[in-house]
C-alpha cells in the first residue's frame, strides 16, 4: 500500500501528511513533485493544504493548470482514492472533480482554530471506520472556506450522500452558532457520485497524536488504509 | 567613476550623515566618495545596520555559555539541544515600516526573520511576535492592530510556519509609534549549520530569489530617525511582501545546503545587496566584486545607487565553490526561483562595484563594518522618574465582581484569541500547547523532547524603573518557561527604545540592558543575538523604554509537559511565592489612575531563581496538575485564566484570601516571583515540603470546582459571565466603530 503525497510551489501542508502516514501509522508514502507526475504506482492520492501558488488569483486556481492534473484527474476517473485536504479541496473545486465553490470566509478573515463536524455519510473509503452521526473534534485554518453550491446540485449531492461532513456543537447540532466560515448548509467536506474523491476544509493529519489536544483525525487514514487493506486481500487493480 | 550627482552638505544631511561622519568617509576613501558610495556608506552606517549607539552598551551582556553554539554577529543565534540538534532563533523589529503600511511593515518583519533563521540552515519551525499598539478607541490604533495583524497572518500562513504565541499591549505610549517584534524559532542538525560569509578567493557570488525593485530605499536609514506628521509620505520605503517567493526560497535553500558546494550564505534585509556583501565579505576576511548589470530588475532604468540600497524582499547571496555554478542554478530552477553569479570572492579587502564594466564604487569592506562609527553617547538620568514614584492611595472598591470583569476586559489583559486565530498556528504538527497558554511548545519530531519558548517585555514597569524592569523581563520569560516543565536555556532580545541622542533615553537603554544582563547571568541564559530599535519616537515624544525578551528552554520528555488550566474539580489550588501590597506599574493602578505609575515590586534573583527550581523539581517529581504564572493583574487574573484557558472545557474555583492585604491589593498586586499551581489532594503535602526546601513560600487558597468563580466574601461570577468579558473584550472594540 503506497500513498503519494502532491507537492505544488507553495504546498506546506505536505510533510504534515507525510509524516502521518509514514510516522505514526507506518505506510509507505512518497511525495509527488508536481512537474513530475507519476501517478499509477499510488494506492491513494492526497493534495494536501498550503497555499499552492500564493494563493494568487483565487486558490487552487493557477494549480488546476500545473502539469499533474491532467493525471489527477484521469487517477480519479479511473476509480483512484483522491483526499484533497483544504487547499487540496480547493483545487479539486478549481478543477472540477468536486461540486461547488469557496468564497472567503463570511468574517473575512484566515480563522486557524478546533472545531466539531459530524460525519454524515460513514459508507465512504474515507470515513467507513466513523459512526454514522459520530462528532470529530478536529482544527481548520483558511481564509476561503466558505463554500457554496447552487440549490439544484445542492440536492442532488443530498441525494446522492455526497455530503460527507458538516459543522456542528461538540454534541452534534447543526446550526449558524457552529458554522465557523458561512459554508452553505454548514458543508466541511464533499465526495464526488463515485465516493473516491473526497475533499474536506478541517485537517485530519493535524490531530492524529496524544500531544496535538485530538485524535479524530486518526479516523480518517485509518479508513483509508482498511479499505487499501480490504481491496489488496481481493486484489482489484485500476 | 560616476560623479554625475554632487555631494552638497544638504544632500549629506538627507543621508542621515553628520558632518564629521563624512568627514570620516573622506578620509578612508582619500577622496571625495561618489553619489552611489555615498548611499552606501549612509546605510551601513545607519544606526539600524552599524549599531553606533548600542555596541559599546551591549558589550555587557554575557554572550557565552555552554548550550551557546553560535552567540551574536550572525544572521541568528544557536544553541545546542542535544541528540546532534541545534535550535537557531532571533527576535527582530520591524516598527517604523509598520506604522508607516502597517499590512506591508509587519508581513515583510515575518519575512525578514524567517530568512534570518533558514539563512543558517535551519528549517523555521515556530514564529512568536510582541505587538503594542495604542488604545483601540482611536480609529488609527484600531487600523494599525488589525493590519498588522492581518499582516502577520499573510506571511506567516502562506509559509506554513506556525504562528504559536507572542504577546500584545495596548498603551497610549505607542499611539503613534506602534511596535511590531517578529520572533523565530527553527532547528538543524548541528553540523549543518551555515554562516554569512564570503571566504574561497575566485568563488562565484550568486544572488537568488526575487527581481529587485526599486521598494525600500533607504529603509535602514528611514528606521533610524524620528517620525513626524510627514511619514505617511514615507510609503515608498516600505517593501511589499511576497511569501509564495520566499516559501520557494526557503525549499530551494534548505535543498541546496543537502549538497556539500555551498560556502557562506546571508539574506539580504536591511541595506539590501549592500550589507549583506559588505558583511559576508567583512566576516570572511575577503572582499568581494559585483557586476551590477547581471542583477535581475523588476523594471528599466535602475540607477546603480537604487540597485545597491532597494530593499526588495525574498532575495539571497551566496557564495559556492567554483565550478558548482550550473548545480546551484538547477536548484533554484526548480523552485522557479531566479539564479544569478554577479560576482567572486576577491582577496584585496574591498568592496567592489561595476556596471558594464566601469567601476561604480570601491570601498575598503572594514570601513563599512569594523570603522563604522562607535559612539558613547552621553546619558541621565530623565527627571520624570522623580515625579511618577509616587502613587496616590486608592479607595476601596465596593463592587468586586464587577471590578474584576473590568480588569478582565482590558484589553492588555484579555484573551488574544481574536489575534491569534488569525494565525495559522497547528501547520507541523508540532504545536504542544495551544496560543493563549502562557509558553508555547514545539515538539521534536523524532524525538521525545521539546522546545518552549516564549517573548515577555512591560514597559510600564522600564518606564518606572529601566533597570529593575529589564530584569523582570527576563524573570517572566523564564518564569513562562519552567511552568511548562522546561529549562529556560538562552535568549535574544528586541531592544525599542527612543532617540538615543537624547541622554535620557540613553539612560534608559543602558540601565535596562543592565538589567537584563544581571538576571541573564544569575539564570545562566546568555544572549545570543538581538536587536536594537531606536528612534521610536514621533513628533518628539519618546515610547516607553520596551525590551522584548524572547527565550528558549528544553522540555526533556514532552509527556512531562505541565499546562496552566485547571484540569479537575477537587484539585487544590496553591499559590507558590509571596503576595505584598505592590501596586506600582501594575494593571489595576493604571485603571483606577489612567497613568503608569509607583514604585516597582521589590524583586530578588535569588527568590525568583528559587522559585524556578522548586516549580522544575515538582513537575519532575510529577506533583502538579496545572502551573500558570502571575504577571499583570496578578493572582485575580491568573486565576480566572485557569479557569478559562482550556476552551474544549473551563472549571471553576472557590477560594479564600486569608490574607493581611486589603483583597483588592490582595488580588491585582504584580508582586513577582509567584506562580499559581493546583495540585491533587494527596500530593499537597510532598509540594509543602519541596517548598520549604527551596525556601518559597506557599499558600493553599481553595480548590477547583465545577463551575462558577467564587472568593469567598468578595464575589460569586459565573464561567459565562468571566468569559464573556475576557474572551471576547478585543473583538467588541473593533466592532464599536
Amino acid at each position: 500500500m503506497k500513498f503519494g503525497v502532491i507537492v505544488f510551489p507553495g504546498s506546506n501542508c505536505d510533510h504534515d501528511c507525510y509524516h502521518v502516514i509514514k510516522h505514526v501509522f507506518n505506510r509507505e508514502v512518497e511525495f509527488v513533485w508536481h512537474k513530475q507526475p507519476q501517478l499509477n504506482k499510488f494506492d491513494a492520492i492526497i493534495i494536501p493544504g498550503g497555499f499552492s501558488y500564493g494563493d494568487y488569483l483565487r486558490p487552487g486556481a493557477i494549480a488546476r493548470f500545473s502539469p499533474i492534473m491532467s493525471q489527477v484527474i484521469d487517477y480519479a476517473n479511473r476509480g483512484g482514492l483522491l483526499l484533497g485536504i483544504c487547499n487540496g479541496f480547493q483545487v479539486l473545486l478549481e478543477v472540477g472533480l468536486l461540486p461547488g465553490a469557496m468564497r472567503t470566509n463570511h468574517q473575512l478573515k484566515f480563522i486557524c482554530e478546533y472545531v466539531n463536524i459530524r460525519v454524515e455519510n460513514n459508507a465512504t473509503p474515507f470515513t467507513q471506520n466513523c459512526a454514522q452521526g459520530q462528532v470529530l473534534r478536529i482544527p481548520i485554518a483558511h481564509m476561503q472556506g466558505n463554500y457554496y453550491v447552487d440549490p439544484e446540485t445542492l440536492k442532488q449531492m443530498q441525494a446522492q450522500n455526497q455530503i460527507i461532513f458538516r459543522y456542528c456543537s461538540p454534541e452534534g447540532q447543526i446550526d449558524e452558532a457552529h458554522n465557523p466560515n458561512g459554508s452553505l448548509y454548514n458543508i466541511a467536506g464533499i465526495s464526488n457520485k463515485a465516493g473516491n474523491v473526497l475533499g474536506m476544509m478541517p485537517h485530519p493529519e493535524r490531530c492524529t497524536e496524544d500531544i496535538l489536544n485530538s485524535t479524530d483525525g486518526r479516523l480518517i487514514f485509518e479508513s483509508l488504509i482498511n479499505r487499501l487493506s480490504q481491496r489488496e486481500s481481493t486484489v482489484v487493480s485500476y | 567613476m560616476n560623479k554625475d550627482i554632487p555631494i552638497t552638505p544638504e544632500l549629506i544631511a538627507q543621508h542621515g550623515l553628520s558632518p564629521e561622519e563624512y568627514q570620516k568617509i573622506v578620509s578612508i576613501l582619500g577622496r571625495e566618495p561618489n553619489y552611489t558610495e555615498l548611499g552606501i556608506f549612509s546605510v551601513m552606517w545607519s544606526e539600524h545596520c552599524s549599531y553606533k549607539s548600542s555596541r559599546a552598551i551591549l558589550k555587557g551582556l554575557p554572550t557565552t555559555g555552554c548550550c551557546v553554539v553560535q552567540g551574536p554577529g550572525e544572521n541568528a543565534g544557536v544553541i545546542d539541544i542535544g541528540e546532534g540538534l541545534v535550535a537557531v532563533f532571533k527576535i527582530e523589529s520591524h516598527n517604523h515600516p509598520s506604522f508607516i503600511e502597517p499590512y506591508q511593515g509587519a508581513a515583510t518583519g515575518v519575512g525578514g526573520i524567517l530568512r534570518d533563521i533558514f539563512t543558517m540552515g535551519a528549517r523555521p519551525v515556530a514564529l512568536l511576535n510582541s505587538l503594542r499598539f495604542g488604545n483601540l478607541s482611536n480609529p488609527r490604533n484600531r487600523y494599525l492592530f488589525e493590519h498588522v495583524v492581518a499582516g502577520i497572518a499573510g506571511y506567516g500562513n502562506c509559509m506554513g510556519v506556525p504562528t504559536v504565541g507572542g504577546e500584545v499591549y495596548f498603551d497610549p505610549t505607542y499611539d503613534l509609534n506602534p511596535l511590531v517584534n517578529a520572533f523565530c524559532l527553527g532547528v538543524a542538525r548541528r553540523e549543518h549549520i551555515f554562516l554569512g560569509q564570503a571566504t574561497g578567493i575566485g568563488n562565484p557570488v550568486i544572488y537568488v530569489g526575487s527581481k529587485t525593485g526599486r521598494d525600500g530605499i533607504h529603509g535602514a536609514t528611514m528606521a533610524s530617525e524620528e517620525f513626524d506628521e510627514s511619514s505617511a509620505e514615507r510609503r515608498p520605503t516600505v517593501q511589499v511582501g511576497d511569501p509564495f517567493t520566499e516559501k520557494l526560497l526557503l525549499e530551494a535553500c534548505l535543498e541546496l545546503m543537502k549538497q556539500n558546494f555551498l560556502v557562506g550564505i546571508q539574506d539580504m534585509g536591511a541595506a539590501g545587496l549592500t550589507c549583506s556583501t559588505a558583511e559576508m565579505a567583512s566576516r570572511g576576511g575577503t572582499g568581494i566584486e559585483i557586476d551590477l548589470a547581471k542583477v535581475p530588475r523588476r523594471e528599466p532604468g535602475m540607477t546603480p545607487y537604487e540597485i545597491m540600497l532597494s530593499e526588495s524582499q525574498e532575495r539571497m547571496l551566496l557564495v559556492a565553490d567554483k565550478g558548482k555554478e550550473a548545480e546551484v542554478a538547477a536548484i533554484f530552477n526548480k523552485w522557479d526561483l531566479e539564479c544569478v553569479t554577479i560576482g567572486r570572492v576577491i582577496s584585496e579587502k574591498n568592496f567592489r562595484v561595476c556596471e558594464n564594466g566601469q567601476l561604480v564604487a570601491d570601498i575598503p569592506v572594514n570601513a563599512l563594518t569594523d570603522e563604522a562609527p562607535l559612539y558613547v553617547r552621553p546619558r541621565q538620568e530623565p527627571a520624570y522618574l522623580k515625579q511618577v514614584k509616587t502613587a496616590p492611595e486608592i479607595a476601596e472598591p465596593t463592587d468586586y465582581a464587577q471590578l474584576l470583569l473590568n480588569i478582565l476586559s482590558r484589553p492588555t489583559i484579555s484573551s488574544k484569541e481574536y489575534v491569534y486565530r488569525q494565525y495559522d498556528h497547528m501547520v507541523r504538527t508540532d504545536t504542544g500547547l495551544l496560543p493563549g497558554a502562557g509558553a508555547s511548545l514545539i515538539r521534536l519530531k523524532g524525538s521525545k523532547k521539546a522546545l518552549a519558548l516564549t517573548l515577555d517585555g512591560n514597559s510600564g514597569y522600564c518606564y518606572l524603573d529601566p533597570y529593575t524592569g529589564g530584569m523582570l523581563a527576563v524573570a517572566e520569560a523564564a518564569r513562562n518557561l519552567v511552568c511548562t516543565g522546561a529549562r529556560p536555556l538562552a535568549i535574544t532580545n528586541c531592544l525599542n527604545f527612543g532617540n538615543p541622542e537624547k541622554p535620557e533615553a540613553m539612560w534608559q537603554f543602558e540601565q535596562a540592558v543592565n538589567g537584563i544582563s544581571a538576571a541573564c547571568q544569575h539564570f545562566d541564559t546568555p544572549v545570543t543575538g538581538g536587536n536594537v530599535s531606536f528612534y521610536n519616537e514621533t513628533s518628539g515624544e519618546g515610547i516607553y523604554p520596551t525590551p522584548v525578551i524572547g527565550m528558549v528552554g528544553l522540555l526533556d520528555d514532552i509527556d512531562m509537559r505541565v499546562t496552566p488550566w485547571f484540569k479537575q474539580p477537587g484539585d487544590l489550588i496553591v499559590l507558590l511565592g509571596e503576595t505584598k501590597p505592590e501596586l506600582g506599574g501594575s494593571e489595576y493602578l493604571k485603571y483606577i489612575t489612567g497613568k503608569t505609575m509607583g514604585q516597582l515590586p521589590g524583586f530578588s534573583l535569588i527568590r525568583e531563581k528559587n522559585l524556578h527550581s522548586l516549580c522544575l523539581d515538582a513537575i519532575n517529581q510529577r506533583l502538579l496538575q496545572s502551573a500558570h504564572d502571575l504577571s499583570e493583574g496578578g493572582l485575580g487574573v491568573a486565576l480566572v485564566e485557569c479557569c478559562l484557558i482550556n476552551k474544549a472545557g473551563g472549571l471553576g474555583v472557590a477560594i479564600g484570601l486569608d490574607s493581611n492585604l486589603r483583597p483588592d491589593i490582595c488580588l491585582f498586586s504584580e508582586s513577582p516571583s509567584r506562580i499559581l499551581v493546583s495540585v491533587k489532594r494527596d500530593n499537597l503535602s510532598a509540594l509543602k515540603k519541596l517548598a520549604t526546601e527551596y525556601n518559597v513560600p506557599l499558600q493553599s487558597l481553595g480548590e477547583v470546582t465545577p463551575d462558577k468563580v467564587s472568593i469567598q466574601g468578595l464575589l460569586e461570577l459565573s464561567l459565562a459571565e468571566l468569559d464573556r468579558a475576557w474572551r471576547e473584550s478585543i473583538a467588541r472594540r473593533l466592532e464599536t466603530r
